[in-house]
């Protein structure tokens, strides 16, 4: 509760100080917009629905494109862990891909695709399958062997011990790699939004991007609002009720 | 020294372990752990395995549970050959092993889930049975980190219990506990096994250990390992830890473990 308290209070006391810097008109008000102004724009945008419309394509993309990256991952990052011929094939070219900043895709991806749906969709794939396999591969070699004796034991073998102790026994790992996946994902869609124009859909980074065009400072920081508050939301509802179920079934974290 | 059924009829053992031999290779170095090993078990006995450390008992163990292959040599259960882990044979370890992604019950249902021809609310009430006989059905909803190291070990019994083996393997698993809990679960354990009438294999390096719980004690010597001696102890049940029949049996054990001991001291020395 205190530290909810702080930290309302710390941002009413940023965006006063920021409102009264604007008042006093210390600079233009088209580099620095005031916080009403901003306010302004994010009201006028939601009642036309172009926000919402905005966001809409942009989380659409983000959540396809997720989706996708962790049905490929977690098998990818499985199969690496089981097998050494996959460990040192696809194992080294997921390290390798990994350290590419996944920005880096969105030129190949416009090549390959075009202007069009799926070239948003696979920046996202890119950005999130490398993290999420290298975590659940790492995550397995984790496990404590003792765990599959004390499953074998018990008559577990094959696929049922992979199902039910070694993915299991690996979540920590994996949704840690989840969550980075999901940063990386996220980042790299919206450089790949600002970055082109796709007809079929115009998401959050190209709102971004024809706000810079238009010289309109109370969009642009709008905009960044809204997508920080997304990244926000996004933590909270997809990964804090599996981090909560984690620290409360392994006994870590403070509570 | 008979080591057969008492009906005298052409029954199996339990365990049959015949001139079994096990080596690792470790660092250019093949360390022998098992040289011709045979032991015979009788059903429902229950018999402890004793040795200093480096004498095969734990790969004796492992072999039996069919997590290792011998390099030579057969082992029967039941009269028929061990080729793989099974529910029939199930092991405890010196620590837990519990799952800590599974709750109390989920823990003690997982063996249950992978018996066939039991549906849900059966597995539950067995598992429950089980929980009800370790004394820990208030904690069937508790998180595994939340569990003291007795309590850990009690549900590991009850995990090991539920789908009703016919053999437990147990390696070591009060090592890692206070005496006080030990004692406990000593009570326990042999109160379990009078009532249920498994047959018990148990690895300790603790001799007094040995004498209280076991029918028979075959000690085991290192580097290779092989069988010294057996010991049949016929001492009334519950037995107590503390008494001194215990410590007499525990005496003459604890000789023959130092005269194997005394000579690898003196390697060392040198």
């Amino acid at each position: 509760m205190k530290r909810s308290q702080n930290a309302i209070l710390f941002f009413l006391f940023v965006t006063g100080v920021w409102e009264l810097c604007a008042r006093l008109g210390m600079w233009s008000p088209v580099l620095f917009p005031s916080p009403v102004e901003i306010g302004r724009y994010l009201i006028e945008s939601v009642r036309d629905r172009t926000l919402i419309e905005a966001s809409s394509v942009t989380l659409k993309r983000l959540l396809i494109g997720y989706a996708a990256g962790l049905v490929v991952g977690v098998p990818l990052g499985l199969l690496t862990a089981r097998f050494k011929f996959v460990q040192d094939t696809f194992g080294t070219a997921a390290l390798g891909l990994q350290t590419l900043p996944s920005v880096c895709w969105v030129p190949l991806s416009l090549i390959w695709f075009g202007q069009s749906e799926f070239a948003m969709i696979f920046v996202v794939i890119m950005g999130s399958v490398w993290s999420v396999s290298l975590a659940t591969s790492a995550g397995v070699q984790s496990v404590p062997p003792i765990f599959v004796r004390a499953a074998q034991t018990m008559g577990s073998e094959g696929l049922h011990t992979w199902m039910r102790v070694i993915l299991p026994a690996s979540l920590p790992y994996i949704v840690t790699g989840m969550k980075q996946g999901w940063a990386f994902a996220w980042r790299s869609l919206m450089a790949a939004e600002i970055y082109v124009t796709v007809l079929t859909g115009f998401g959050l980074g190209h709102l971004l991007h024809y706000g810079r065009e238009l010289q309109a400072m109370d969009a642009v920081v709008g905009i960044m609002l809204v997508i920080v508050v997304i990244g926000l939301l996004a933590d909270k509802i997809l990964f804090s009720p599996v981090e909560r179920f984690l620290h409360r079934r392994w006994g870590t974290g403070e509570d | 020294m008979s080591l057969e059924t008492e009906s005298g009829m052409a029954e199996t053992s339990a365990l049959e372990v015949e001139s079994v031999s096990k080596s690792f290779r470790a660092r250019r170095k093949t360390m022998q752990a098992l040289d011709n090993v045979s032991l015979k078990v009788r059903r429902g006995e229950f018999v402890c395995l004793v040795g200093p450390s480096g004498c095969g008992k734990s790969t004796l163990l492992n072999i039996v549970a069919g997590l290792e292959r011998p390099d030579q040599g057969n082992v029967l259960a039941d009269g028929k050959p061990i080729t793989r882990a099974g529910a029939d044979r199930m092991m405890m370890f010196q620590e837990s092993a519990l799952f800590p992604w599974l709750d109390v019950l989920g823990n003690v249902m997982f063996g249950l889930r992978l018996c066939a021809g039991l549906n849900g609310k059966k597995r539950r009430e067995v598992a429950m049975d089980y929980l009800k006989l370790v004394g820990l059905e208030p904690f069937m909803h508790a998180n595994i980190h939340e569990l003291s190291g007795g309590m850990k070990q009690r549900v590991a019994l009850a995990r090991s219990l539920a789908p009703n083996p016919r053999m437990l393997l147990m390696d070591e698993p009060f090592a890692a506990l206070d005496a006080m809990t030990r004692e406990q679960l000593y009570g326990d354990i042999q109160e379990i096994w009078s009532q249920r009438k498994k047959t018990i294999l148990f690895v300790t390096h603790n001799v007094r250990e040995a004498v209280c719980l076991g029918d028979r004690v075959v000690l085991f010597s290192p580097h290779p390992g092989r069988i010294q001696e057996q010991f049949e102890i016929d001492l009334p049940r519950p037995r107590d830890i503390n008494s001194v029949d215990l410590a007499k049996h525990a005496t003459t054990i604890m000789r023959s473990l130092k005269r194997i001991l005394r000579p690898e001291l003196q390697e060392v020395a040198e």
